[in-house]
């Protein structure tokens, strides 16, 4: 117990003395989930709105099939999207294999079924009369949409803290994608792992911190600026 | 054509027929009230007509155009009409916003616009209350803030579907008043629904009857109260004493007929022989302890088989070979000392008499 709590002080003297590697890692992690979320937000939330407000035959096995995807393997999208751009792949010629790009195409990937399923289900907890409101008003079905998307707006934000929260907390397609390259394309997952094999605790406990940190600091934010909307 | 038509309007959900080939006129300025049970189709006809639903059959003409025609811009209409719902819907944000939020659709949300939100919200008795989410207020001042988001465009044509249904009397009273105010000042044109006749009453200048899908009667809301068209808008508006006989006698105007053996009497020109449903209002029956001397032609004796206290009125139940109810004061009730048991007169004029050939059950 003694040896966890120095290993901890010491972790969070790290953090403090704003040590290079330990900001540098932190900051990749940052940028990479967050390119991630905001590349799949951009696709994610118009396609759920789509598959909401349009009915059309299988919408509800459609919906099945993304929930199913909730639960995806971190290292089975490392796998499929390694098979794509590893240099025998059909992506091959692109060269984005153990680059900070292939973990973002993963973590897309990864967070797109979460991410569009709450979506749908942030809109049907819209209540109808919303929508009836909106156009008796005079809205345009776009119009409309901005509505419901505005009412739902506190659940879809919800997803997107989670979103984040499965990007920058995954460490398999990290791993696999790219590579754990130092300097390059490790991030806090890959560094904890990679540290705690090789015995450096005070480390990896100084990167947990500040992964847990982050995902907290994110959150906050968030919701700052939903109270204010 | 009038500035709101529908011809043969029909509408379905599934096999069932929610609207069956409803014709309604209703002209610019007036306020007009669907008035029918619940699950009359009301709801229904209100969604039609403000675009939310497209309708089975038939067409709705809007201040002369065909607005049911696939080439017609929903948008452009609705923005001419407005609609309040029995549930009122606020966006989560605050009330501002709210009533505010058709004028940002259209695009005209500059400074007069902004004064003109404001001053709605004082009209509404909702004047410090802007910046308030509008999830935070009571159903009453939801409902009010419905009202004020449906008129801040200055629409040509208001749809209220039952806008009252389960507020307080005082809240009631005060959103009547606000219909009846922006009508007045604005020639805003509204169609209510309602199912509390006495509201229909007291607000409206016309009165369509809705029954199981069929617009089955119009009329003033005298003609719908004193003179309904048949025996279940009779039942539906509140006519306690709905009694079958036939006629055995006509002269000069006067039907004399039988029901249950005893003789009635009443204005109206149906022959001899006819069989007749009647129908008497109780609050026209007028009950004393002694034989009437006054001019009603109907004076019957009767005894009292029940009280029952109705707020500051008593309804009288009596038997007179027949059940016929009357409505009292309560203090008149004290003042004639009436109890169970005990034999009255019970009197009304002939005037007072609706009768119609009598239609099967």
């Amino acid at each position: 117990m003694q040896e966890i709590w120095q290993a901890l002080v010491q972790a969070v003297n790290l953090i403090v003395s704003l040590d290079a590697e330990v900001i540098q890692i932190s900051l990749r992690s940052l940028y990479i989930s967050a390119a991630s979320i905001v590349i799949a937000a951009l696709f994610c939330v118009p396609v759920g709105a789509l598959i909401h407000f349009h009915d059309f035959r299988g919408k509800r096995v459609t919906i099945n099939v993304i929930q199913t995807f909730y639960s995806l393997p971190t290292v089975v999208v490392g796998l499929l999207v390694f098979l794509f751009i590893s240099r025998s792949g059909p992506l091959g010629g692109l060269e984005l294999l153990f680059t900070p790009a292939a973990i973002i195409i993963g973590q897309v990937i990864l967070i797109m079924p979460v991410l569009t399923g709450m979506t749908i289900g942030a809109l049907s907890g819209v209540d109808k009369s919303i929508r009836d409101t909106a156009i008796s008003s005079g809205a345009s079905s776009a119009q409309a949409m901005k509505a419901i998307l505005f009412e739902a707006r506190f659940a879809v934000v919800g997803a997107l803290i989670l979103g984040f929260g499965r990007a920058i907390s995954e460490v398999g397609a990290a791993l696999m994608l790219g590579g754990n390259i130092r300097g390059y394309t490790r991030v806090l997952t890959t560094a904890i792992s990679l540290e705690t094999q090789r015995g450096d605790i005070v480390l990896s406990l100084a990167l947990g911190i500040i992964l847990i940190s982050i995902a907290m600091v994110v959150s906050v934010i968030m919701n700052i600026l939903l109270q204010r909307y | 054509m009038a500035f709101l038509q529908t011809v043969d309007l029909e509408q379905r959900a599934g096999a069932a027929v929610l609207l069956n080939r409803v014709n309604l006129s209703v002209e610019k300025g007036e306020i007009f009230a669907v008035i029918g049970p619940t699950g009359a189709g009301k709801t229904t006809l209100l969604r039609l007509i403000n675009l939310l639903d497209r309708p089975y059959g038939g067409d709705i003409y809007f201040d002369g155009e065909k607005i049911t025609d696939p080439s017609c811009n929903a948008v452009r209409v609705r923005r001419r009409m407005s609609m309040v719902f029995q549930k009122p819907a606020v966006f989560n944000n605050s009330v501002y916003e709210n009533v505010a939020y058709p004028l940002k659709l259209r695009g005209g949300h500059g400074k007069d616009a902004r004064s003109g939100v404001y001053d709605l919200l004082d009209t509404i008795g909702l004047g410090g209350y802007a910046k308030r989410k509008a999830k935070t207020l009571s159903g009453g001042e939801a409902q009010r803030v419905a009202l004020a988001r449906a008129v801040v465009t200055q629409p040509d044509l208001l749809l209220l579907d039952e806008p009252t249904a389960n507020l307080d009397p005082g809240t009631v009273k005060m959103i009547e008043e606000l219909v009846v105010r922006f009508n007045r000042d604005r020639g805003l044109t509204v169609i209510m629904s309602t199912h509390d006749m006495q509201q229909a009453q007291r607000v409206a200048g016309r009165v369509g009857v809705l029954m199981k899908g069929e617009l089955v009667q119009v009329g003033s809301p005298d003609d719908i109260f004193y003179s309904p068209d048949s025996a279940r808008i009779a039942g539906f508006v509140g006519m306690r004493n709905l009694l079958k006989g036939h006629v055995i006698m006509n002269e000069k105007g006067i039907a004399v007929m039988d029901v249950n053996g005893r003789e009635i009497e009443a204005v109206s020109d149906l022959p001899a022989g006819s069989a007749v449903d009647i129908y008497i209002r109780p609050e026209d029956v007028v009950l004393s302890r002694a034989a009437s001397a006054g001019s009603a032609r109907n004076d019957l004796r009767c005894t009292i088989r029940s009280i029952v206290p109705n707020g500051p009125l008593c309804t009288i139940v009596t038997d007179c070979g027949f059940p016929l109810e009357a409505t009292v004061t309560g203090r008149s009730a004290v003042e004639l000392g009436l109890v169970q048991g005990q034999e009255v007169y019970a009197s009304f004029k002939a005037t007072a008499v609706r009768i119609l050939p009598s239609m099967p059950a």
